[in-house]
C-alpha cells in the first residue's frame, strides 16, 4: 500500500514542484482578498487565516518540513498565535479609551460613527486573520515535528 | 420544487460515510474524509453560505487531511482487523439515529420563510446591516459588530485550543531541544 506521508521534500515529482510553487504565490494573494474584501464580499478573518494557513501547509508538504520552517519561523508562528487575539482585544480597549463601551467601534473615527465602525470591523478581522492562519500552522509544526522526532 | 442536485450531493455524502466506516486502509479513509468535506462545502455553496463552505473546504478537506495524514505517518497504514460486531452496539446506534430523525420531523421546511429563526433578530440584521453598518457583507457585519463579543470569545477558544494542542504535541521536542528555533529547523534536515 502507498506508504504515509513524512513532510520531507517531494523529490521525484517534478510536476508537482512546479505546480505547487506557482499556485503558492495565488493562494497567499487570494486569502488576502478574502481578508481585505471580506466586508463587501463573502470571505473575513476566519477564511482568509485558514486559506492563508493551507497555502503554507502545501508549500511545507511539498519542500518539506525543514524549509518551511526556515521560511515561517515556529517562533514566529507562536507570536502569531497570540498576536492575532490581543489585537482584537486591544480594538476594545482603544474603543474603551475613547470613552465608549468595550468593543464598540463607533468611537474609533472622530467624524463618523460608520467609518468607525468599519476601521473596528478591519482590525478585528486582521486579528482574527492572524490567529487563525498562526494557529493552523502552528497545528502542522507540532504534527509534523513529532513525526520527524522518530 | 427543490433542485435534484441536492439529492445528488446527498447521496454521495451518505455513500463516503458508509465507505469510510467499512474501508480498512486508513489512507483511503483519510482521502474519503476529504472528500466528504468536499460534498459537505459543495451543499453549504448551495445554500448560499459561502462563507461557511469556503471555510469547510479548506480546513476539512485541506488542512484536517493534512493532519490525519501527519497522525497515519506515525501509526500503521491499515486498521487492525476488529471485534465482531455486537447487537447492543447496534441497537444504541439505531436508536439515537431514529431519535434524530424523529427531531427532525419539529423542524421548519427548507427555505420556509415563515421559519421561527426568520423572524427573531435576523430581520433587525438584515435592515441595519444596510442603514446602521453600511457593509454589503451581512455575515462580517453580524460576526464582527453585532456579536463582537462571540467572536471574541470564539477566537479565545481557538487560540486556547492551539496552546493546549501545541504544549500537548510539541512540548517535548521543546524540554530536551531548549535551543532557539534557528537550531531546530536545521535538525529536521539531517534526521528522520
Amino acid at each position: 500500500m502507498s506508504a504515509p506521508p513524512s513532510f520531507r521534500p517531494v523529490r521525484q515529482n517534478l510536476i508537482l514542484r512546479v505546480v505547487a510553487k506557482s499556485l503558492f504565490p495565488f493562494i497567499l494573494l487570494f486569502a488576502l482578498y478574502v481578508q481585505f474584501h471580506g466586508d463587501y464580499g463573502p470571505g473575513g478573518g476566519f477564511q482568509a487565516g485558514v486559506i492563508f494557513s493551507a497555502g503554507w501547509i502545501l508549500y511545507g508538504l511539498v519542500f518539506g518540513l525543514a524549509n518551511l520552517q526556515r521560511a515561517l519561523p515556529p517562533r514566529w508562528v507562536e507570536i502569531g498565535t497570540a498576536s492575532g487575539l490581543l489585537l482584537y482585544g486591544g480594538v476594545g480597549l482603544v474603543s474603551l479609551f475613547r470613552h465608549g463601551n468595550f468593543l464598540a467601534y463607533q468611537v474609533l473615527d472622530h467624524h463618523s460613527t460608520v467609518h468607525g465602525l468599519h476601521r473596528g470591523i478591519f482590525w478585528i478581522e486582521l486579528g482574527v486573520g492572524i490567529t487563525v492562519a498562526s494557529v493552523m500552522v502552528g497545528i502542522f509544526y507540532a504534527f509534523a515535528g513529532r513525526g520527524q522526532q522518530r | 420544487m427543490t433542485f435534484p442536485v441536492e439529492f445528488v450531493l446527498f447521496a454521495f455524502l451518505i455513500l463516503t460515510a458508509l465507505t469510510v466506516a467499512r474501508v480498512r486502509n486508513l489512507f483511503a479513509a483519510a482521502m474519503l474524509l476529504g472528500i466528504f468535506s468536499l460534498v459537505s462545502a459543495s451543499m453549504m455553496l448551495l445554500m448560499d453560505a459561502v462563507d461557511v463552505s469556503f471555510t469547510e473546504a479548506a480546513v476539512g478537506a485541506g488542512v484536517s487531511t493534512v493532519l490525519i495524514l501527519g497522525a497515519l505517518s506515525l501509526t500503521d497504514s491499515s486498521e487492525k482487523a476488529s471485534t465482531p460486531h455486537r447487537f447492543s452496539g447496534k441497537l444504541v446506534v439505531l436508536g439515537t439515529g431514529a431519535l434524530l430523525i424523529f427531531g427532525t420531523l419539529d423542524m421548519p421546511y427548507y427555505g420556509d420563510p415563515s421559519a421561527p429563526i426568520h423572524h427573531h433578530v435576523a430581520p433587525e440584521y438584515i435592515t441595519g446591516s444596510r442603514v446602521d453598518v453600511e457593509l454589503q457583507n451581512i455575515v462580517t457585519s453580524v460576526l464582527a459588530s453585532y456579536r463582537g463579543f462571540d467572536t471574541f470569545g470564539e477566537v479565545a477558544v481557538v487560540f486556547t485550543a492551539a496552546v493546549g494542542a501545541m504544549l500537548l504535541l510539541g512540548g517535548a521536542r521543546r524540554r530536551e531541544g531548549a535551543a532557539d528555533s534557528a537550531a531546530r529547523s536545521d535538525k529536521p534536515a539531517g534526521g528522520a
